[in-house]
C-alpha cells in the first residue's frame, strides 16, 4: 500500500487492441486510485472497457501507455513468469460463469491457488475448510461443481478468490449468471468480505443491485470515465 | 508440476471414450510392438537354450552351420583323446560325433512339405545334453534302423508315432522313441544313430563333434590345443551356446527389423491419434487453462499438464499392449530357421527388457504425441483462453 492509502492506481492508462489490422482504441487515458479497503464497481455498456481495466489491475493484460501500480508494484514492468507469480499471492479472482474446473472437487477446486504455495498439507487443508466454511459450504467440500447449484458455485469460487488471502479480489459480472436470490447472496457475501476481513474489491457489473453494496462507482463509456 | 496429477486422471476419465479410442490404438501398437520382440526373442532363446556351458562344439574352420562342416574320423578321434573331455562311468568321453542332413516330411495339418534336420549321434548324445529327455518309447539302439524324435516334431508331422516308419536316405527308419529337451532346438529334430545314418546319406565324414569339458573354464586351453595341432588345425571350437545363438541370429534379426520396421509406421498413426485426442483436450479446456493461468499458474506447469497426460494415455495403453502381448506366450509356431534351413519350434518369450522396451517406446509415442498440443495449450493467451467460455 502506498503511503497516501492507495493500494490501486492506475495511471493515465490506454490501451487499444488490434482487430483485423484495424486498431480499436478501448481505455484513453484513463487514471484511477482505489484506496485500501475500498470496494469499487466499474460500470457501463458493453464495450465501454471496464472488464479491461479490471484485466490490467489483475495482471492477465498489459496498457499499452501509463502504469498500473498494485501495492506499490508496478504491474506492468514485471515479466511473464514474475507476473504469475504476482496474480498467485496478490490477486483473488471472482468470474462470471465461476470457471471452477468441473473435473475436481468443491475442496480441489480452492486448494488450487495454495499450491502455488510452500503450505503444508495440514495448513492447506485448514486453509480450504476455513474459506469453504466462510462462503457457508462447509458440508459441500466434496461435492463436483456439476452437483452444485450456480449460487454454490459462485460461493466456492469466492472461497478459492479468498483462500491465500489476496491483497486484492477482481470480480467480472459476479452475479451476471444468477438469480436475483443467489445474486443477492454472492452480493452480501462480498460486502460482508469488504467489511469484516478489509478486502479491496473491483468488480466490474451491469447490475445496479450488486453496485448498491459498492462504496463507489465510477461508470465508463467508449473507454473513457464518465463519473 | 505444480497441477494435481488428479486433474489430469480425471480429465481422462471425463473423456472416456475418446480417451479408450486413443488408448486402444497405442495398445495395439505396443502389442505388434511387443509381439516382434517377444517372437525374436524367442527365436534366440530356443536356440542358445539348445546349447550348454561345457559344452563346445567342433565344426570345419569357417563353416557357419553343421550343414557345411565336415570332420574326418581321424581328427575326430584325435579330438576325443584329449584329456580336457569329461569322462562318462566306463571310462568314455563324454562326446558325441556326428552327421546332419535335411530330410522332408509332411506336416499333419496342410500336407505341406517341411525341411527337418536329422541328427545322427553317438550313444553318448543323452550324456553330453541331459535336458533331453525320453517321455515316451525308448532310445534307439545302436547299430539299428530306429530313430528318436523331439516332442515339437511329433505332434506337428505326418508319420511319427511311435511304432510308424518314415522312409529316408533309401531306407526305413522306425520311430521308436519321443523326446522332450525344454523347449529348445533338438526338440524339432530326428536322432538316430550316427554309424546308420552316414551310409545312408553316403557321408563318409562327420558334420561335427560335441564334447562335453570337465571344468567348462578349461575351453580356451582347449580351443588352442586342438585348433593349433597340425592333424586338426582344419577345426574351429566354439562353445555350444554360442554356436546356436549364431543360429538364431539372422533369423531373429529379420523378424525384429521387419516388425520394427511394421512398428514403426504404425506408430506413426498412433502418434498422429494422440496427438489429435491431445489438441481436442486443449480445445475442450480453453477456459481451465486460461483460469489456471489466471490464478498463477505459469505457463511450464501447463505444459507439464498436458504433456502428463499425454504420456498417461500412452503408458496405460502401453501396459495394456504389453499384458496382450504377453497372452502370446502360451501361443508355439514353428517355421523355418534360415540359419539352419530347417523347422524349428519356438515360443513368444517374454522378458523384462522387452517390457521396459515396450514401456519406454509407449512413453516416448506419448511424449511425441503430447508435445505440440502441450505446447499450445502453455502458449495460450489469458484473456483469449477466458474469453472462450
Amino acid at each position: 500500500m502506498s503511503q497516501n492509502g492507495t493500494m490501486i492506481k492506475v495511471d493515465h492508462v490506454t490501451k487499444s487492441y488490434r482487430r483485423d489490422s484495424i486498431e480499436i482504441p478501448v481505455l484513453r487515458d484513463i487514471s484511477i486510485d482505489v484506496p485500501a479497503g475500498e470496494f469499487l464497481a466499474l460500470m457501463g455498456p458493453s464495450g465501454s472497457g471496464k472488464t479491461t481495466i479490471l484485466n490490467l489491475i489483475a495482471g492477465i493484460d498489459r496498457p499499452d501507455a501509463g502504469k498500473v501500480i498494485v501495492n506499490g508494484t508496478d504491474i506492468a514492468l514485471l515479466g511473464e513468469s514474475d507476473l504469475a507469480r504476482w496474480r498467485a499471492r496478490h490477486v483473488g479472482f471472482i468470474f462470471q460463469f465461476y470457471n471452477l474446473l468441473p473435473v475436481l472437487t468443491a475442496f480441489e477446486n480452492v486448494e488450487l491457488p495454495l499450491l502455488l504455495t510452500g503450505l503444508p498439507r495440514k495448513e492447506k487443508r485448514e486453509h480450504v475448510e476455513a474459506a469453504l466454511n466462510l462462503v457457508g459450504l462447509g458440508d459441500r467440500i466434496h461435492h463436483y461443481p456439476k452437483q452444485l447449484s450456480g449460487g454454490q458455485e459462485q460461493r466456492v469460487a469466492i472461497a478459492r478468490a479468498i483462500v491465500t488471502d489476496p491483497t486484492i479480489l477482481v470480480a467480472d459480472e459476479p452475479t451476471g449468471d444468477l438469480d436475483k436470490v443467489s445474486a443477492g447472496e454472492i452480493m452480501d457475501l462480498l460486502d460482508r468480505l469488504n467489511k469484516e476481513f478489509k478486502k479491496t474489491i473491483v468488480m466490474v457489473t451491469h447490475d445496479p443491485r450488486a453496485a448498491e453494496k459498492a462504496h463507489k462507482a465510477m461508470h465508463l463509456d467508449k473507454g473513457e470515465l464518465t463519473t | 508440476m505444480k497441477i494435481p496429477l488428479s486433474y489430469t486422471w480425471r480429465s481422462l476419465w471425463a473423456r472416456r471414450l475418446t480417451t479408450s479410442l486413443t488408448l486402444g490404438g497405442i495398445a495395439l501398437v505396443v502389442f505388434v510392438f511387443a509381439a516382434v520382440l517377444m517372437l525374436s526373442h524367442g527365436v534366440e532363446q530356443t536356440m542358445i537354450d539348445t546349447g550348454s556351458d561345457d559344452n563346445v562344439i567342433v565344426l570345419r574352420r569357417s563353416a557357419n552351420s553343421e550343414l557345411v562342416s565336415q570332420i574326418d574320423r581321424d581328427a575326430a578321434n584325435m579330438i576325443g583323446t584329449n584329456p580336457a573331455i569329461a569322462t562318462a562311468r566306463d571310462g568314455k568321453p563324454v562326446m558325441s560325433t556326428e552327421v546332419m542332413v535335411i530330410i522332408n516330411l509332411r506336416k499333419k495339418e496342410t500336407n505341406d512339405m517341411g525341411n527337418i534336420s536329422v541328427r545322427g549321434v553317438s550313444p553318448e548324445a543323452l550324456a553330453l545334453r541331459p535336458q533331453v529327455k525320453i517321455v515316451e518309447g525308448q532310445m534307439f539302439r545302436s547299430g539299428s534302423h530306429e530313430i528318436i524324435l523331439g516332442s515339437s516334431l511329433a505332434k506337428r508331422f505326418q508319420g511319427t508315432g511311435i511304432g510308424e516308419q518314415i522312409r529316408f536316405g533309401d531306407a526305413l527308419w522306425t520311430v521308436v522313441g519321443h523326446f522332450e529337451a525344454a523347449g529348445n532346438g533338438f526338440e524339432s529334430e530326428i536322432w538316430g544313430d550316427v554309424e546308420q545314418l552316414m551310409p545312408a546319406f553316403g557321408r563318409p565324414v562327420f558334420s561335427s563333434v560335441t564334447l562335453k569339458l570337465r571344468n567348462a573354464a578349461d575351453y580356451e586351453a582347449v580351443k588352442k590345443q586342438i585348433e593349433s595341432d597340425p592333424r586338426t588345425q582344419y577345426t574351429e571350437l566354439k562353445r555350444e551356446k554360442v554356436y546356436y545363438s549364431e543360429q538364431s541370429k539372422l533369423m531373429s534379426d529379420f523378424i525384429k527389423i521387419l516388425g520394427l520396421v511394421v512398428t514403426i509406421i504404425f506408430s506413426v498413426g498412433a502418434v498422429i491419434g494422440a496427438m489429435i485426442t491431445m489438441y481436442a483436450a486443449v480445445a475442450n479446456r480453453t477456459v481451465e487453462i486460461g483460469t489456471l493461468r489466471a490464478l498463477g499458474f505459469q505457463r511450464r506447469s501447463i505444459l507439464g499438464a498436458f504433456l502428463v497426460e499425454s504420456v498417461f494415455l500412452a503408458v496405460i495403453g502401453g501396459g495394456t499392449g504389453v499384458a496382450l502381448a504377453a497372452l502370446l506366450s502360451f501361443v508355439r509356431i514353428s517355421t523355418v530357421n534360415f540359419g539352419t534351413f530347417s523347422e524349428l519350434a519356438f515360443g513368444f518369450t517374454l522378458s523384462p527388457s522387452i517390457v521396459v522396451s515396450a514401456m519406454i517406446f509407449s512413453t516416448l509415442m506419448g511424449i511425441t504425441g503430447g508435445f505440440l498440443p502441450a505446447v499450445r495449450a502453455s502458449r495460450m493467451n489469458i484473456l483469449t483462453a477466458l474469453r472462450s467460455a
